[in-house]
C-alpha cells in the first residue's frame, strides 16, 4: 500500500535516473531524444498510476508523512499533464534542448509538486515545497547567456528564499504551540492549547507570505512579472500553472485541516486578497506591450479568481462548504490547461519571430490560422467566454461565492472579467484585424513536439467547456478527500 | 534553568533583524546572509520548543536537521546565481540589476 501511493513519484524518479544515465551514451546532435523520453515517461506514469495507483479512502501513509487521497492524486495527474506538455514545448528551445539537467530538473520539481499536493505532515510538507522551489530557481535562470534569464533566476531566488524563510517561521511556531509536526493530529492539540485567537491569526499571516508568494497573490506578486519575462518561456508556462496550482492545493490543505476553527477570519482575508490580487493584476496588465508580461499579469489576476473560491469555503457560521473546494479544483484544472496553451503559442511564435511584443502578431491569423485559432481559445477562455474551459471554471467560482453570501466578491469578480477580457481582445485585434503584407506567405514552422503539445491542449480546452461534467465530477470527487 | 520565552524573544529578534537585512540591504550576498538569519532563528524555535515542551519526541529536532539542510541547498544555488548574473553585469547590487521593470 505504501509503494502504491506514491508510484507516480517513483516513476518520476526513475525517469530522472534514465535520462542521467543514456545522456552521456547519445551523441549531442541526437539528445533531443532526451524530450522525447521524459515526456513519454511522464505520460506513462499517469497511465500506470490511473491504472495501478488510484486511491480508495483516504489513509495516513508512509508513517504519516503523506495522505493517500483523491485530491492529491487529482493535482499529481494534472502536475503530469502539464509537465509533459512544459517538456514538448522546451524541445523546441535550441539553446537548452540537448541538456539532460534541464529535463531532470523539471522532474524533480515535478517531485516535490507530487509530495507537495499530499503532504500531511510540516516536515514533509517544508521539504516539498523547497524541492519544488529550488529547481525552479535553477530553471528561471538557465539561459546563462541570456541577461533577462539570469536576472530572472537572480529575483525569483532573491524574493523565494525570502518568502519561504517567512513562511518556516509560521512552521515553527506552529509545531511548538502545538508540540507535534502531524497536520492532522495538530488541530486538535491546537484546540486544547487554548491558545488566544490573534496568535494563531498572526501565524496564518505569516503561513500566507510563504503561500501568497507562491501563487503571485498580491502584494507578492513582484516577481511574477519579470520571471516571467526573463526564464525560459516553456519555465514560465511551468511556473504560472503548476506550480501555482500546487501552491493552492497547500492552501487548501493547510487551511482546512490546521485552522478549521478561524475559517470565518481567515475567509474574509482571503476575500480581501482576493479583490486586490484580482484588480491588480487585471489593471496593471492593461499597460503591456510584452505578451509574456501580460500573461503574467493575467496570471496574478486568475490567482485572484481562485482565491474568490478559497474564500467562499467558509460559510458566515464556519461551516464548510464543499461545492467551493471543487469549483477551486475544476479553476485549476481549467486555468492549467487554458494558460499552458496560451504560452505553447507564445513560445511557437517567438521561435519563428524571436519577439514577444504584441505589435508582432499583426497579421498572425494570416500567416498561420490555425495557431491564430489556438491562441483565440486559449485568450477567449482566460477571459471567461463559452465555449472553452475558462466561462464554466468561472461561472462556478462565481457561483459559490454567491452560495456563501459573498455578493460584493463576485461582482468584484465580474467587472474584474469585463477588464480581462479588454486587454485579451486587444492581443485578439493584433492577430485578426492588423495585417502585416511584409510576412504574409512566409511558412511559419511548427516543430512536431509542439504540434502535439498545442492540439492536445487546445482540444482539452474546449473539451472542458463542452463536455464539463465528468470533469467537474472529478474534482468533486478530489473536494471529498476534506471530508 | 532559562525560561523557554528567553529564547522565543532571541529567535523572534533574530527573525526581525535578518527580515530587516533582507528588505533594506542592497547586496545580493548580503540579502542571503539575512535570510540565513531568519532560517537560524527558525532553528532556535524548534529546538527550543523540542528542549522544552517534550524532549522524548523527535519531531523538532528533525525539523530542525532539516531546515539547515534546506538552507545549504539555498545558498548553494543562490550564490551560483549570483556568481551567474556578476558575470553578465560586473555587479551583485539588487537595485543595478533591473533590466526588468513594470
Amino acid at each position: 500500500m505504501n509503494l502504491i501511493s506514491v508510484l507516480p513519484e517513483i516513476l518520476i524518479l526513475a525517469i530522472g535516473i534514465l535520462i542521467l544515465i543514456v545522456e552521456p551514451f547519445w551523441k549531442p546532435e541526437d539528445r533531443h531524444g532526451l524530450g522525447w523520453l521524459t515526456a513519454g515517461g511522464l505520460v506513462l506514469t499517469a497511465l500506470v498510476s490511473l491504472l495501478f495507483g488510484r486511491p480508495s479512502a483516504p489513509e495516513l501513509v508512509w508513517g504519516g508523512m503523506l495522505r493517500f487521497d483523491w485530491l492529491g492524486f487529482f493535482f499529481k495527474m494534472l502536475f503530469l499533464f502539464g509537465g509533459a506538455a512544459t517538456v514538448l514545448f522546451l524541445m523546441g528551445v535550441e539553446q537548452i534542448n540537448r541538456r539532460g539537467e534541464v529535463y531532470v530538473l523539471l522532474l524533480a520539481s515535478l517531485l516535490g509538486m507530487n509530495l507537495m499536493v499530499s503532504s500531511a505532515n510540516l516536515v514533509m510538507l517544508y521539504l516539498a515545497i523547497e524541492t519544488t522551489s529550488i529547481p525552479l530557481y535553477v530553471l528561471a535562470g538557465f539561459l546563462r547567456t541570456d541577461d533577462k534569464s539570469t536576472e530572472a533566476g537572480f529575483k525569483y531566488l532573491l524574493f523565494g528564499v525570502m518568502a519561504s524563510a517567512v513562511m518556516l517561521y509560521g512552521f515553527s511556531l506552529l509545531v511548538g504551540f502545538s508540540g507535534t509536526t502531524d497536520m492532522y493530529a495538530m488541530v486538535e492539540a491546537l484546540r486544547r492549547s487554548g491558545l488566544p485567537l490573534f496568535s494563531v491569526i498572526g501565524v496564518i499571516l505569516l503561513l500566507l507570505v510563504g503561500f501568497g508568494f507562491k501563487v503571485a497573490a498580491v502584494p507578492f506578486h513582484f516577481w511574477a512579472p519579470d520571471v516571467y519575462e526573463g526564464a525560459p518561456t516553456p519555465i514560465a508556462g511551468f511556473l504560472s500553472t503548476a506550480s501555482k496550482a500546487a501552491a493552492f492545493v497547500v492552501l487548501l490543505r493547510v487551511f482546512l485541516v490546521l485552522f478549521p476553527l478561524e475559517a470565518v477570519q481567515w475567509s474574509l482575508v482571503l476575500a480581501i486578497l482576493a479583490a486586490l490580487t484580482m484588480t491588480l493584476g487585471n489593471l496593471l496588465a492593461l499597460a503591456q506591450k510584452n505578451i509574456k508580461r501580460l500573461l503574467a499579469y493575467s496570471s496574478i489576476a486568475h490567482a485572484g479568481y481562485v482565491l474568490i473560491g478559497v474564500a467562499a469555503i467558509s460559510t458566515e457560521s464556519g461551516e464548510f462548504f464543499a461545492f467551493s473546494i471543487s469549483s477551486v479544483a475544476f479553476y485549476l484544472l481549467v486555468y492549467l490547461v487554458t494558460n499552458l496553451l496560451a504560452f505553447g503559442v507564445v513560445i511557437t511564435y517567438y521561435r519563428v519571430v524571436g519577439s514577444d511584443d504584441i505589435p508582432a502578431y499583426n497579421g498572425l491569423s494570416w500567416r498561420h490560422p490555425w495557431l491564430a485559432l489556438a491562441l483565440l481559445a486559449a485568450l477567449l477562455s482566460l477571459a471567461g467566454m463559452p465555449p472553452f474551459g475558462g466561462f464554466i471554471a468561472k461561472v462556478v467560482i462565481f457561483a459559490a461565492a454567491i452560495k456563501v453570501g459573498l455578493i460584493w466578491l463576485a461582482v468584484v469578480g465580474v467587472l474584474n472579467s469585463i477588464v480581462g477580457l479588454y486587454y485579451y481582445l486587444i492581443v485578439l485585434k493584433h492577430v485578426y484585424l492588423y495585417r502585416n503584407e511584409a510576412l504574409e506567405g512566409q511558412p511559419l514552422p511548427i516543430p512536431g513536439p509542439y504540434a502535439i503539445a498545442l492540439v492536445v491542449l487546445a482540444l482539452g480546452v474546449l473539451l472542458l467547456g463542452t463536455v464539463f461534467g465528468p470533469w467537474f465530477s472529478l474534482a468533486e470527487g478530489a473536494a471529498a478527500a476534506f471530508f | 534553568m532559562i525560561p523557554l520565552s528567553w529564547y522565543l524573544i532571541l529567535s523572534a529578534a533574530l527573525f526581525s533583524i535578518g527580515l530587516f537585512g533582507v528588505l533594506a540591504r542592497k547586496n545580493a550576498i548580503a540579502i542571503l546572509l539575512g535570510v540565513e538569519l531568519m532560517m537560524n532563528a527558525v532553528n532556535i524555535n524548534l529546538v527550543s520548543f523540542w528542549r522544552y515542551l517534550d524532549p522524548t519526541r523527535m519531531d523538532g529536532q528533525v525539523f530542525a536537521v532539516i531546515v539547515f539542510a534546506v538552507a545549504a541547498a539555498e545558498v548553494a544555488v543562490g550564490l551560483a546565481l549570483v556568481i551567474s548574473v556578476y558575470r553578465r553585469r560586473k555587479t551583485v547590487i539588487a537595485d543595478e540589476i533591473d533590466l526588468m521593470k513594470w
